[in-house]
């Protein structure tokens, strides 16, 4: 109901650096980028005890090890990052006081957003970079390439479940709510989703969505990026049998990078179109 | 001093089956110190809320400061317009200082008068620790602080003076005085009535999400004919005497209880009761009058 044809960046910003302050007060980043940084290390010297040795074995296998620890532990940061960005002003009544602000609600939408991605998005480079600076020494500039990459597929399926907690936070109005809510999205897209692909496959034979398969990977934040991390590297995609069921086509990064950006763009629109209806 | 700052006119908010607001005009004169009262449910806070835009109505049109809250330019009529919800909690991790130019910042006020304003407020010591760290009437002061940034040409305070001790009532009510004295407009809710009753120009009663009543205290107290109550201390042993001397009154209530007697009368009564009970010096030793509080005024018009 207010007037958002023009954006006022000041007033973005000015919310985006207090969210960033807040996490960076709270230790949030501090904490995030010590966890990251010693699962790293412990992966990249250890990844392959299971198969009797331990030492770096390579970046290859240490990406491929990390990407499946990742998948798990960056989609849960990041949903606990954001889910009570919206419900938790709301909650504790400075969500009227700073819509009574000269402050549009896509302002306020769009500077908590980048304020929470900015502290997600140092936490992870910090966090992995540092251990990128250790390992540097072994890998020469293709793989660290590699790894750069990882880090940034990383980051960015780290923003999509961003802005799928920032959706949760607009759609619930309480913060156990909201809580419980990003909890069920991580078991679903985490845990649950794959399961259910793999079990309709078998029990179909394949004969249904054997073609669609590619497709509904894609409508997943986090096996977009277990596909961006596997195909990329040759060593270990026949490590997985994933490559037998998606298609080398549709692997290219930029397809699969605008899946991501799709999963990043899409909840935030979704929220913002849910919030400026809500009062 | 005339102009209107607040103008609302025929409007309605239901939520679901509940008619939160229903049908209520309003007009609020630049500098008034303007008092919201009714008790929670009657609809003050969703009022407060479609005039200062954030809930839309569902019919009928509010202008504040002259421009309709659901313009485009009414962003900018949002400088000069300031809120202090009811129980605001700050960001735990942020000062008091780093509160406040959060709130300056995105106003466009000066961040230099952030820490006169603390000052002012009895904050400056506090200024620079957490505000998880405050208490519940530090934390009120805070947000009034930070209401006040920008020099604000109309004041939208709910319930302020929750949490707050009897000292920083007083000094609080010593600022809107100061503000009003600036030509400031105010539009403060309370349920602590003996409070307001000295301190607004105009008040509103509100009950069902409707204005049942709209005046100054004084026209209010008239309209409602309210009665006269005073209140008598007695020597011992001396209620029937009293009982006797008022007996021309008949058609007051006289009510005994030991050393306390209370008479409910007719106002216009009020010198003739008064001489009746000055006569009595061997049997009244104390006389208090009773004007009728805001308080009488609300349940005299709740319970009508």
């Amino acid at each position: 109901m207010m007037d958002t044809r023009r954006l006022q960046f000041g007033q973005i910003l000015a919310i985006a650096r207090k969210e960033f302050r807040d996490r960076l007060r709270s230790r949030w980043v501090l904490a995030v980028t010590l966890v990251l940084t010693v699962f790293a290390l412990v992966i990249a010297y250890f990844g392959a005890a299971q198969q009797g040795a331990v030492g770096f074995k390579g970046i290859e296998l240490t990406i491929a090890s990390l990407t499946s620890l990742v998948i798990y532990l960056v989609p849960l940061i990041a949903l606990i990052l954001g889910y009570d960005a919206v419900v938790g002003e709301r909650e504790r009544g400075s969500l009227d006081l700073l819509l009574s602000l000269p402050l549009t609600r896509l302002e306020l939408l769009l500077g908590k957003y980048l304020g929470l991605a900015a502290a997600l998005a140092f936490a992870t480079v910090a966090g992995f970079g540092l251990v990128g600076v250790v390992l540097s020494y072994g890998i020469g500039l293709t793989g660290l390439l590699d790894y750069a990459g990882f880090i940034l597929s990383t980051l960015l399926m780290g923003l999509a479940f961003l802005s799928l907690a920032m959706l949760l936070s607009v759609l619930t109005s309480s913060k156990v709510v909201a809580s419980g809510a990003a909890i069920a999205l991580w078991f679903l897209y985490v845990l649950i989703y794959d399961l259910m692909l793999v079990g309709i496959l078998v029990v179909t034979e394949g004969q249904y969505v054997g073609g669609l398969f590619p497709i509904l990977l894609l409508l997943n934040p986090a096996d977009i990026f277990r596909i961006l991390n596997i195909f990329s590297l040759e060593e270990v995609k026949s490590l997985y049998g994933l490559a037998t069921v998606f298609p080398a086509t549709l692997a290219s990064p930029w397809l699969l990078g605008g899946a991501m950006l799709f999963w990043i763009l899409a909840p935030l629109a979704l929220a913002y179109a849910r919030f400026r209806k809500l009062s | 001093m005339n102009r209107t700052a607040i103008d609302v006119r025929g409007v309605a908010r239901r939520f679901g089956e509940v008619h939160a607001v229903n049908g209520v005009d309003l007009a609020v004169h630049e500098g008034e110190l303007f008092g919201l009262i009714g008790h929670n449910g009657a609809g003050k806070s969703t009022l407060f809320k479609m005039m200062l835009g954030l809930l839309a109505p569902d019919r009928g049109r509010l202008e504040v400061l002259g421009e309709p809250v659901d313009g485009a330019r009414f962003r900018e009529t949002r400088r000069s317009i300031a809120y202090l919800p009811e129980n605001v909690v700050f960001y735990d991790n942020l000062s008091g200082l780093e509160t406040l130019r959060f709130f300056a910042e995105l106003k466009g006020a000066d961040p230099r008068e952030c820490k006169p304003l603390l000052a002012k407020l009895g904050l400056e010591a506090a200024a620079r620790r957490p505000v998880r760290g405050y208490s519940k009437g530090m934390r009120q002061r805070l947000g009034f602080a930070q209401a006040l940034l920008g020099r604000p040409r109309l004041l939208f305070l709910d319930e302020p003076t929750v949490g707050l001790d009897p000292e920083a009532i007083r000094e609080f009510y010593q600022i809107l005085a100061e503000l009003k004295a600036q030509g400031v407009t105010m539009l403060l809710s309370s349920h602590n009535l003996a409070e307001i009753q000295e301190r607004v120009d105009r008040l509103a009663l509100m009950r069902l999400g409707r204005i049942q009543a709209l005046g100054t205290v004084q026209s209010l107290r008239e309209e409602l004919r309210l009665p006269l109550r005073i209140e008598v201390s007695l020597r011992p042993e001396s209620g029937e005497r009293l009982r006797r001397a008022l007996a021309p009154f008949a058609d007051c209530d006289v009510r005994l209880d030991g050393a306390r007697g209370v008479i409910v009368c007719e106002r216009g009564r009020k010198m003739a009761l008064l001489a009746a009970l000055t006569a009595l010096p061997d049997t009244v030793t104390d006389i208090r009058v009773r004007e009728p509080s805001l308080e009488d005024v609300f349940l005299g018009y709740t319970e009508n």
